[in-house]
């Protein structure tokens, strides 16, 4: 990190969580409602907002990498326990598909007053009290699983980066290609059924 | 959101995330509502030495993201006190489904070490497996789960 942009932490916590918040609550994810019409697979957008930010970071990341801006040995990769990392993300999934947010958003439809993410906050907070009660019988499974090919992509399938990004870049027009007929189908049957029945 | 992302991993060298602070919270809960509980416990015990939830970079994100919502949701007129959902299945249901939606997440998010934001989005995006692999999961399971809870919050 440059002197020019070191900036004290507790600040750039708010104001990059700021932004975060920002375009979360703008993007319509503080609406459970919304959010889980990813899963009906009726409204795409989470598909499509996570997987732009995702090609976007990538990219980015790689170029300024390249530029020698950012030293890619101090950017932070989460573990790679493939058991542990499937089964909380499953966990978190029927969470959502449930209760109608993930962590981040719950935060964010909290700020526009509805009740339901106040709860699922709440709920998290027991999640977690009950993760810790279970502790010792959990722990092993927190671990399981660990890859040793490598950390990221590049590394365990032996290609250079580039390659994996336009892969990635390729796989986020097919979702919005995919996500907008599955849209136009969606939007179709509704406003069949909708003329189909008259008292609607 | 991307451009946000990229801006986080260049001034921190990590990414953005969530349950670091509901983890944090629980653990500063957990001590003063449990303190003998909290202290002998293996997960939460060490939280607490690592000092107060504020001394965390996560918390202060997390502080962030309520004002930037709040900001968001004032500027579009979508403040108002509501339960999402309620008219389909009514209040109790929905905030019961709420509520173990929120625990599975928070037990999940634990096992994981991390959230959709914490490993999903910010994982991915530095080409981490470990990003890849929760997505696919929680793809899956939230599909999967959807068709047989009756399709989520409508």
């Amino acid at each position: 990190m440059s002197n020019a942009l070191a900036l004290s932490a507790p600040l750039s916590g708010v104001l990059l969580g700021f932004g975060f918040g920002f375009v979360l609550e703008r993007a319509g994810f503080g609406s459970g409602c919304k959010l889980t019409a990813q899963f009906r697979l009726t409204d795409w957008s989470v598909f499509k907002v996570m997987f732009t930010a995702i090609v976007f970071a990538a990219v980015g990341l790689y170029a300024l990498e390249w530029g020698g801006l950012v030293d890619a040995g101090g950017i932070y990769v989460p573990a790679p326990y493939l058991w542990a990392i499937a089964a909380g993300g499953a966990a978190i999934g029927v969470g959502f598909a449930v209760g109608g947010y993930c962590p981040g958003t719950a935060m964010v439809g909290i700020t526009t007053g509805r009740v339901d993410a106040i709860v699922f906050f709440a709920g998290l907070l027991i999640g977690t009290f009950a993760f810790a009660g279970l502790f010792g019988w959990v722990e092993p499974l927190t671990t399981a699983g660990e890859l040793t090919k490598g950390d990221r992509l590049p590394e365990l399938l032996g290609l250079p980066e580039w390659i994996v990004l336009v892969v990635l870049v390729g796989a986020a027009v097919g979702v919005f290609y995919l996500g907008g007929w599955f849209e136009r189908r969606a939007r179709a049957t509704s406003e069949e059924a909708l003329t189909e029945s008259p008292n609607h | 959101m991307g451009a946000v992302l990229l801006l986080t991993f260049v001034l921190t060298g990590h990414g953005l995330g969530a349950t670091g602070f509901t983890t944090r919270l629980s653990a500063w809960l957990g001590e003063h509502a449990l303190p003998v509980w909290t202290q002998k416990n293996d997960y939460l015990g060490p939280f607490l030495e690592d000092g107060p939830v504020l001394s965390s970079w996560i918390s202060w994100q997390v502080l962030g993201v309520f004002a930037g919502g709040l900001l968001s949701a004032w500027l579009a007129g979508r403040m108002r006190w509501q339960i999402e959902g309620a008219g389909t299945v009514g209040r109790p249901m929905r905030l019961f489904k709420a509520l173990v939606g929120g625990v599975l997440a928070g037990f999940g998010a634990r096992i994981a070490a991390g959230c959709t934001s914490g490993v999903g989005l910010s994982g991915s995006a530095v080409l981490g497996v470990a990003g890849f692999v929760f997505l696919g999961a929680f793809f899956a399971a939230g599909l999967l789960a959807s068709r047989l809870t009756g399709g989520g919050v409508r």
